[in-house]
C-alpha cells in the first residue's frame, strides 16, 4: 500500500515534466511540415543569394540593395505558390490570406522586437529604481503602499491592460504627440511595460534584499551615505539578479499576446519607426489561428511562429534561472 | 566642488527612485479609477443576470460570467489535485538532490515561463487535434466531429496546465510551514509516511491548497490567449450544457467587444462594465489569497 502510493505520487508529479515534453513535441509537430518537402525551394534560395553577390561588384550600394530586394521578391514569389518554403518565410511581406499567400516572418519578428524594446526601455528603469527605493530609502508607510500597488498591478489581467491601452492610453498619447496612427508600436510597448514592471520589480527587490546585511553595514560604517551605499554597494552586488529580472521581463514582453493584440494596430509593416502600427508574432497567432484551416500552410506557419516564441522564452528562462541565479548564490555565499 | 556634487547626487538619487515608485502608484490608481468610473454606470443586476441582446449592443453578460465560472471550476477540478500531489512529492518524498526532483522543478519553472499563447497552441495541437480527433475516431469511427473541435473541456484543461505552477508553488510553501515536530510525533506513534501526510501534513496545509486554488482561479479567469482558439465563442444563444460545447468568457468578451464589435463606440459602456466585473472578480480572489497566505505565514512564525 505504502509503496503503491509513493509510486503513484511520483508518477503524478512527473506529469508536469511530461507536459513540458508534450508541449515541445506537439507545437513542433504541427510546425514540422514546413521543413519537409521544401528541399527544392532551398536550392532556389541558394541560387538567388549567389546572384546577389555578383551584383556587389558592379553596382553602387543603393542600387545593389534595390536589386537584392527585387531578386528576393522574385524568389519569394517563385517559392510562394501556396507553400511556405524557407525563402518565403524570409520574405518581407506577411500576407497569408491572398491568392499568392506570402509568409514573410520579418515584419512580425521586427514587430515583436520593436514592442519588446520599448516595453523594456520603459519598464526596466522604473521598476529597478522603484525596487531600489523600497529596499534602500523608503519609510515604512511608503513600502506598505507600494507593495500592494505592485501586487494589484501584477493582478490586472492582460486583457484589461490591453483594453485600457486601446481605449484610454492610445487616445491620450495621440492627443499629446500627434501620432499619425492612434494604435502603434509605442502605445503597445508602453502598455506592455505595465505588465513587465511587476516582474522586474519583484525579482529586483528579491535580489536587492538578498545582498548580505554585512555589506551594507560595512559600507555605512566606512562613512558612506545611504544613497552611496545603495548605488555603489547594493546595486552592483545584485547585478546578476537585475540581469535575471530584465531577461524574464523580456521573455514576458515577447510572449504577451492580448496587450499587443489590442494596442499595436496589427498591421504587418516592416519599418524601423516606432510610431507606426506593428503586428507582433504572438498577436499574429492570436488573431489568425481561429480562422485557418487545420493542417494547411498558414496553420503550419502559425505553429512555427509559436515554436519560435516557445524556444525563445525557454532559452531566456533557462539562462535567467541556471546561469544568473547560481552566480548570485555563489557570490553571496562568499566563494 | 566635490561636496556640491555629492549633495546633488544625494538628493537626486533617492528622489529619482521615489519618483519611479510614485509613477507606478499613479498608473495603478489611474487604471483602476478609469475602469471603475467608466463601468459603474452600466453595472447593474440586470447587466449581470441577462443575456446579450440587439446584436450584442445591449443586454447583459450572464453567459460570459457563467462560462468563466464553468471554465475555472473544471480547471480547478483537474489542476488543484495534480498540483497538490506534485507539491507533496517535491517536499515530502523527493530528496533535493535527486535527478527526478530537479527535473520536475525545472519543468514547473519552465511551465511558468511559457507564453500563454503557446499553451493555446498546445491545446489546439494536443487536446483538440490529437486527443479529440482520436476520441472521435474511436467513438464514432471519425464520422462526426464532436470532440475534435474547440470546446470548454479542452479550454479548461489547457488553462489547468497554465495554472499548474501557481498551485504547486503555493502548496509547497504551505507544506513547508508544517512544523517538523508534528511529522515526527506522528511517525513516532507508528504512523506510516503516507498516513502522516494524509492525517497530519495535508490537514495542516489546507489553507495553502486553498490559496493555490484561488490564485489559479484568478489567473485562469484573467487569461484570454489560451482560450482564443480552444473553446471561447463570440456569441452563443444558449449556455453550455455539455463538456463538448463552446462557451462565452469575460476576458474574451472584453477583447471581442472592444476590437471586433460592429459599433465599438456604442458598446463602450458594456465593455467598461465587463472589464469592471472581471477586475472585481480577480481582485476579490487575489485579496482572499493574500489574506490566507498571511494567516499561514503568521502561523509559521508564532
Amino acid at each position: 500500500m505504502e509503496f503503491f502510493i509513493e509510486k503513484l505520487i511520483t508518477a503524478i508529479a512527473f506529469l508536469s515534466f511530461t507536459f513540458i515534453v508534450l508541449i515541445f513535441v506537439f507545437v513542433f509537430r504541427e510546425a514540422a511540415p514546413i521543413f519537409s518537402g521544401t528541399t527544392e525551394v532551398r536550392k532556389e534560395a541558394v541560387v538567388a543569394e549567389e546572384q546577389e553577390t555578383y551584383g556587389e561588384e558592379y553596382l553602387g550600394e543603393a542600387q545593389q540593395l534595390k536589386v537584392a530586394r527585387e531578386k528576393e521578391k522574385i524568389s519569394v514569389e517563385a517559392a510562394g505558390e501556396g507553400t511556405a518554403g524557407l525563402e518565403n518565410l524570409r520574405g518581407e511581406t506577411w500576407q497569408p490570406v491572398s491568392s499568392h499567400p506570402k509568409y514573410g516572418l520579418m515584419p512580425l519578428i521586427v514587430g515583436s522586437l520593436k514592442v519588446t524594446v520599448v516595453a523594456i526601455l520603459v519598464a526596466a528603469p522604473i521598476a529597478i529604481l522603484a525596487a531600489l527605493f523600497t529596499s534602500a530609502f523608503a519609510p515604512r508607510w511608503a513600502k506598505e503602499i507600494l507593495k500592494p500597488a505592485i501586487e494589484v498591478l501584477a493582478g490586472i489581467p492582460s486583457v484589461v491592460v490591453g483594453f485600457f491601452a486601446l481605449v484610454v492610453m492610445a487616445s491620450v498619447l495621440q492627443n499629446i504627440f500627434g501620432f499619425e496612427y492612434r494604435l502603434n508600436a509605442l502605445v503597445g510597448g508602453l502598455a506592455l511595460s505595465l505588465a513587465v514592471i511587476p516582474i522586474i520589480y519583484t525579482i529586483t527587490e528579491d535580489a536587492l534584499n538578498a545582498v548580505p546585511k554585512v555589506m551594507t553595514e560595512a559600507s555605512l560604517a566606512l562613512g558612506a551615505t545611504k544613497w552611496q551605499t545603495a548605488l555603489f554597494v547594493v546595486l552592483p552586488a545584485a547585478t546578476p539578479g537585475l540581469f535575471a529580472a530584465v531577461l524574464l521581463g523580456i521573455g514576458r514582453a515577447f510572449g504577451e499576446t492580448m496587450i499587443v493584440l489590442m494596442a499595436t494596430g496589427n498591421a504587418a509593416l516592416l519599418s524601423g519607426i516606432v510610431t507606426e502600427p506593428v503586428r507582433t508574432m504572438s498577436a499574429t497567432i492570436g488573431a489568425e489561428m481561429a480562422e485557418v484551416v487545420f493542417g494547411d500552410t498558414h496553420y503550419t506557419v502559425l505553429f512555427l511562429i509559436g515554436s519560435i516564441l516557445f524556444v525563445f522564452t525557454f532559452v531566456l528562462n533557462a539562462v535567467a534561472e541556471l546561469f544568473v541565479r547560481r552566480r548570485l548564490m555563489r557570490r553571496f555565499s562568499g566563494q | 566642488m566635490r561636496s556640491i556634487r555629492k549633495t546633488l547626487l544625494g538628493i537626486s538619487v533617492p528622489s529619482l527612485a521615489a519618483l519611479c515608485a510614485a509613477i507606478i502608484l499613479l498608473i495603478v490608481i489611474v487604471i483602476m479609477a478609469d475602469i471603475v468610473i467608466g463601468g459603474w454606470g452600466t453595472l447593474s443586476w440586470e447587466f449581470l443576470s441577462k443575456v446579450p441582446k440587439d446584436g450584442m449592443t445591449g443586454g447583459g453578460i450572464y453567459p460570459a460570467i457563467f462560462g468563466t465560472f464553468l471554465l475555472v471550476v473544471i480547471m480547478s477540478i483537474v489542476g488543484v489535485p495534480i498540483g497538490t500531489i506534485t507539491a507533496i512529492y517535491l517536499s515530502e518524498y523527493a530528496s533535493q538532490r535527486s535527478v527526478l526532483a530537479r527535473l520536475i522543478r525545472f519543468a514547473v519553472n519552465t511551465l511558468a515561463g511559457v507564453p500563454a499563447i503557446v499553451f493555446g497552441l498546445f491545446g489546439l495541437g494536443f487536446f483538440i487535434q490529437f486527443v479529440g480527433k482520436g476520441m472521435d475516431d474511436v467513438l464514432t469511427g471519425g464520422t462526426t466531429l464532436k470532440w475534435g473541435q474547440p470546446n470548454i473541456l479542452w479550454a479548461s484543461l489547457t488553462m489547468a496546465l497554465l495554472t499548474l505552477p501557481v498551485v504547486i508553488v503555493s502548496v509547497e510553501e504551505a507544506i513547508k510551514t508544517v512544523p517538523r515536530e508534528l511529522r515526527e510525533a506522528s511517525l513516532a506513534l507508528g504512523a506510516t509516511k503516507w498516513e502522516t501526510i494524509w492525517k497530519v501534513v495535508l490537514p495542516n496545509s489546507i489553507t495553502g491548497i486553498m490559496t493555490g486554488g484561488i490564485l489559479a482561479v484568478s489567473r485562469g479567469a484573467g487569461e484570454v490567449a489560451p482560450i482564443l482558439f480552444t473553446g471561447a465563442a463570440y456569441f452563443l444563444p444558449k449556455l453550455p450544457d455539455a463538456l463538448s460545447d463552446q462557451f462565452m468568457e469575460l476576458g474574451y468578451h472584453i477583447y471581442i467587444m472592444s476590437t471586433q464589435s460592429p459599433d465599438v463606440e456604442a458598446t463602450r459602456g458594456i465593455q467598461y462594465a465587463t472589464t469592471l466585473v472581471l477586475l472585481l472578480l480577480t481582485f476579490t480572489l487575489n485579496f482572499s489569497a493574500i489574506y490566507l497566505r498571511h494567516r499561514i505565514r503568521s502561523r509559521s512564525v508564532g
